[in-house]
């Protein structure tokens, strides 16, 4: 068993929890200010159009409206993920390029002004062909998104390690397996909303927020500003995975439109404008193939595969390299090939989501495993097994993996699902399947070029010891990080948790950090705050020292009070101790700061799935399939994790539930579906369609006892790698149910039920050919279209 | 029927509503269009009140009208005229938190909190009308409500724990758990 802390390893009640529960806690929409203005974003009807003019007399001329602005009055500066990428404007000035573009804005005394402002803006386009399926975007003839990048290629990427042809060659089975994934969105609860506000110079904003920082240097350098002069504040954030990382018009027209009018400027996306802004997953193309020896040990993989990034770059160079770089994670094989062209369409930009570009390639590497495995005759969970990544190894792509019990997980999995019993006592109709993930803790690189470190706090004593106020850039957005980051703080400091205060996420007045996303802040913003309170700590046992006249070695400190390791009867309290400092030696500080060390090759592309640590897990779940009308009811799903030194249990199976959550709702039922014309047929959640309390299926969660070398008290990440193994554990469940494999997702009742037609249609053609074999020939048919 | 109304100069109406809110009478002139998820956030400052989708969707609007949970989004100002309305601000009483309030926060119910204030909402209705819930009657109950971060785990366990008075921990204690399975 690992050790005893008294502060982490325990489920402290989360810091926010009373102001959340009683509807205290302002979320960026809850704010007001005097004097406040309310702005509104027109986007373009049409997927692709030439701008003709536009013409916004009408809309100034309305009683009630400040401002109009267009292309004309802000920044012609494109931006995006990285340099080479800059393509996203914040109006757009010569076309659109999706429904949902921006266009124009307005800033009005009130909502019902702006709508109707809105609908006095007249706009003439020229409609265009537009791009609406990605597989052929490529094509010769098709129109371009944008002009400057040929065959509609935004990212191309070709990646070889070890030698693949020669693997190929000497492979016992080699095997290829094509599936299709769907555009999902994050659909957080909360809507994006800021409100942005100027003074003397320097711009505020408010903002629903995973990356305070991000969100800082971004509009700075899009306005040509200091960095100095943005201040980013989060407010509470209700949900983001990976939806609120980058800046949106939300910022960009509000920073102008406050300008303007010298008000504040509170705007928001409403349901239908969050589905079209989107930067959910990309649809993916995922064409795998691997050799194998003929005991089942994979020798060798290809990933061929095509994403759908919409009409910008948003994050999704990223969603691009992630895509293929976590596949040999949880599998050791030394030749791995990987294609990937991320394509323009003239649909909503794609980016990240919770377990950024990671899960669909798991889905279908997962099921192609299956499907090596059925050929091989092999139990699934034993290639796994048999295959299963060890610590201290490398991977073919240069990701350094230290504590890694992907083996464990595996097997404490198939004991809790009872898995072997299962498969020996068929159940018509029911089906079991197993799948792995893995994620980072962090990403090595930050997310835009700079040398700055990835974390940084401080602490801050009360004058009289009663509290300690931990200051950090790091993103609660409801993960939990204000909360266990504190109790961090307090293990370091030898303090008690209930007394630690927290202010975070605010430029101004807390230290750098990245952020929340790629599943970095237990591990990076931890170890800064780890470092801050030992500074602390040992500020503590000094002072303590002088007051008990001990030596410092024979002091230690612990749960708010300082011992004598050698005298157990003598102690002094923690507040006792900080008076005294304050008065002898004024205010006690402690801080810290954490950068990764240098990881990874130095291959194109290398930065991207590079990480301090990575977390391993094993889903197995159980379904019954209704053969009448496809309906997949889910049984039993069990996740077993491998993500460290565990701070807080209670929070950390939070996240499990909510990634397998989401997870199940990506397998079965999401799907943001277009029209011929590129519009958004279910952007509300009515038809897209997330789970309910009563659609979600029994879960047991847990973790394995395990310690990261590198972690903070041997921590790593938890929230987004459990969504990776979800997906192709579904379709595992489904396809042992079944038989037949559905090579799509989502797994829709109705094409499980389709499948299940064929195979039914196919079976029944058999046993008549078999019993006319002559005559078969002569009638074959191609199946008629369902 | 209401009939202290007043006419604006471009002809529209307004109505003279008076809202019980929380115990206290409430009164307001609003449209005949207003909103009631709108009026108790904008004219009465009670922000607890959220809105994810304002179609009936999400539930995060939800408030208890005669004791009815009812998304707010989709109820009229006027039609909620002369009734009682409790929002997540009525539900602790002198700073004392409810019991589910209580179970929300110890059972971590609770991630960006968000669907929290309709969740507490939506089984506070449950409790007062069914005191020992079964879970699915629970997981009925709250299906109204939309969560995206807790796969509705922690929150089934909250208010099944409320439900029997096991608000473990008590006021200032938490649970001391290890790292297992719960
Ligand atoms: S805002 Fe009322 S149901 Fe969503
Ligand atoms: S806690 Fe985030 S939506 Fe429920």
């Amino acid at each position: 068993m690992s050790k005893q802390y008294s502060q982490i390893g325990h489920s402290a009640p989360r810091i926010d929890g009373p102001e959340k529960a009683t509807g205290a806690a302002k979320y960026t929409l809850d704010l007001k200010f005097p004097n406040m203005l309310y702005g509104k974003i027109l986007t373009s009807p049409h997927a692709h159009a030439r701008i003709i003019s536009i013409d916004t007399s009408e809309a100034e001329a309305l009683p009630g409206v400040k401002a109009v602005i267009t292309h004309k009055d802000v920044p012609t500066l494109k931006y995006g993920l990285s340099p080479a990428r800059w393509d996203e404007n914040i109006f757009c000035s010569d076309k659109t390029r999706f429904v949902g573009d921006k266009v124009a804005a307005v800033a009005c005394v009130d909502e019902p002004t702006c709508y109707r402002a809105l609908k006095l803006i007249k706009v003439e386009y020229e409609v265009l062909p537009a791009v609406l399926n990605f597989l052929t975007a490529m094509d010769e003839g098709q129109p371009l998104v944008h002009e400057e990048y040929a065959n509609n290629i935004n990212t191309e990427i070709h990646q070889e390690f070890g030698d693949v042809a020669k693997a190929f060659a000497e492979a016992y089975h080699v095997r290829t397996d094509t599936f299709i994934g769907q555009r999902t969105y994050q659909c957080p609860i909360e809507p994006h909303a800021a409100v942005s506000m100027w003074d003397n110079g320097k711009l505020t904003i408010y903002s629903s927020t995973q990356s305070p920082h991000y969100f800082q240097y971004y509009i700075a350098r899009e306005f040509g500003m200091e960095m100095g002069d943005v201040r980013i504040i989060k407010t509470f954030v209700g949900g983001g995975f990976g939806g609120k990382l980058e800046p949106t018009g939300l910022e960009f027209a509000g920073t102008v439109l406050a300008k303007l009018t010298s008000r504040p400027v509170r705007m928001f996306y409403d349901r239908a404008e969050m589905f079209a802004h989107n930067r959910g997953r990309h649809a993916q193309q995922m064409e795998i193939t691997t050799g194998v020896d003929k005991n089942g040990k994979i020798l060798v993989a290809h990933a061929n595969f095509k994403m759908d990034g919409g009409a910008y770059t948003s994050l999704g160079i990223a969603s691009a390299y992630y895509a293929g770089a976590l596949l040999p994670m949880t599998y050791e094989f030394d030749n791995f090939k990987f294609d990937m062209y991320r394509l323009y369409t003239n649909l909503p930009a794609c980016g990240a989501q919770r377990g950024h570009g990671a899960p669909q390639p798991k889905y279908a590497f997962e099921s192609h495993l299956d499907n090596v495995a059925k050929d091989l005759g092999m139990d699934p969970m034993d290639i796994r097994i048999l295959n299963a990544r060890r610590p201290d190894t490398v991977t073919p792509n240069d990701f350094k993996v230290n504590s890694c019990h992907m083996r464990e997980c595996l097997e404490r999995a198939r004991e809790m699902s009872g898995w072997d019993e299962k498969k020996k006592n068929r159940v018509k109709g029911r089906g079991i399947g197993v799948s792995t993930g893995s994620f980072v803790t962090g990403a090595g690189y930050p997310i835009y070029r700079t040398d700055l470190p990835h974390a940084s706090a401080f602490i801050r004593l009360n004058e009289d010891g009663t509290a300690a106020t931990l200051y950090t850039g790091a993103v609660e957005i409801g993960q939990g990080s204000d909360t266990v980051l504190c109790q961090m703080a307090a293990e370091a400091m030898g303090y008690r948790y209930e007394q630690m205060k927290i202010v975070a996420a605010d430029t101004e007045t807390t230290p750098l950090d990245f952020g929340a996303y790629a599943s970095r802040q237990t591990y990076m913003s931890g170890t800064a705050i780890k470092l801050a309170g030992e500074e602390i700590r040992k500020q503590i046992i000094d002072m303590a020292s002088f007051m008990l006249s001990l030596p410092p070695e024979d002091l230690d400190v612990d749960n708010g009070v300082i011992f004598s390791k050698s005298r157990p009867d003598k102690t002094i309290a923690f507040e006792a101790v900080a008076r005294k400092h304050f008065v002898l030696r004024g205010p006690m500080l402690g801080k810290g700061v954490y950068t990764p060390p240098r990881l990874g090759g130095s291959f194109k592309g290398a930065p991207v799935g590079t990480s301090p640590a990575y977390s391993f897990g094993a889903q197995v779940g159980e379904v019954q399939i209704d053969e009448e009308t496809g309906e997949i009811k889910v049984l039993g799903i069990w996740d077993v994790h491998d993500c460290g030194k565990v701070i807080n249990p209670r929070l950390l199976h939070g996240q499990v539930h909510g990634a397998l959550f989401m997870g199940m709702g990506e397998s079965v039922w999401e799907e943001v579906q277009f029209d011929d014309k590129g519009r958004i047929l279910n952007a509300e959640l009515a038809n897209y369609k997330m789970l309910t309390a009563m659609d979600m299926p029994p879960i047991e969660s847990e973790v394995l006892d395990s310690y990261e070398p590198s972690g903070p008290w041997g921590a790593k990440e938890v929230g987004e790698g459990s969504t990776n193994p979800t997906l192709g554990m579904f379709s595992n469940a489904i396809f042992d149910a079944m038989g037949v494999r559905v090579n799509s997702l989502p797994l829709t009742y109705e094409k499980v039920w389709r499948a299940l037609k064929e195979k039914r249609e196919a079976e029944a053609k058999a046993k008549a050919d078999e019993a006319k074999p002559q005559a078969a020939a002569e009638y074959c048919q191609p199946a008629a279209p369902a | 029927m209401i009939n202290r109304t007043i006419t604006d100069r471009d002809g529209v109406k307004r109505y003279l509503i008076t809202l019980n809110v929380n115990g206290d009478a409430r009164t307001v002139l609003v449209k005949g269009n207003a909103i009631l998820a709108n009026v108790l956030r904008d004219d009465f400052n009670l922000t607890g009140t959220k809105k994810g989708c304002e179609l009936g969707d999400c539930g995060s609007c939800t408030v208890l009208l005669d004791g009815t949970p009812v998304d707010s989004c989709m109820v009229l100002a006027v039609d909620a005229d002369g009734h009682d309305i409790t929002t997540i601000e009525g539900v602790a009483v002198n700073s004392k938190l409810d019991d589910i309030q209580q179970a929300m926060i110890n059972y971590a119910g609770i991630q960006c909190g968000y669907c929290s204030p309709g969740m507490v909402l939506s089984a506070k209705a449950l409790l007062t009308r069914n005191p020992h819930p079964t879970e699915p009657e629970v997981r009925e109950a709250i299906s109204g409500n939309l969560c995206r971060c807790t796969g509705y785990v922690h929150i089934v366990e909250a208010v099944l724990a409320a439900s029997q008075g096991k608000l473990v921990p008590g006021e200032h204690e938490y649970p001391r758990e290890e790292g297992g399975s719960i």
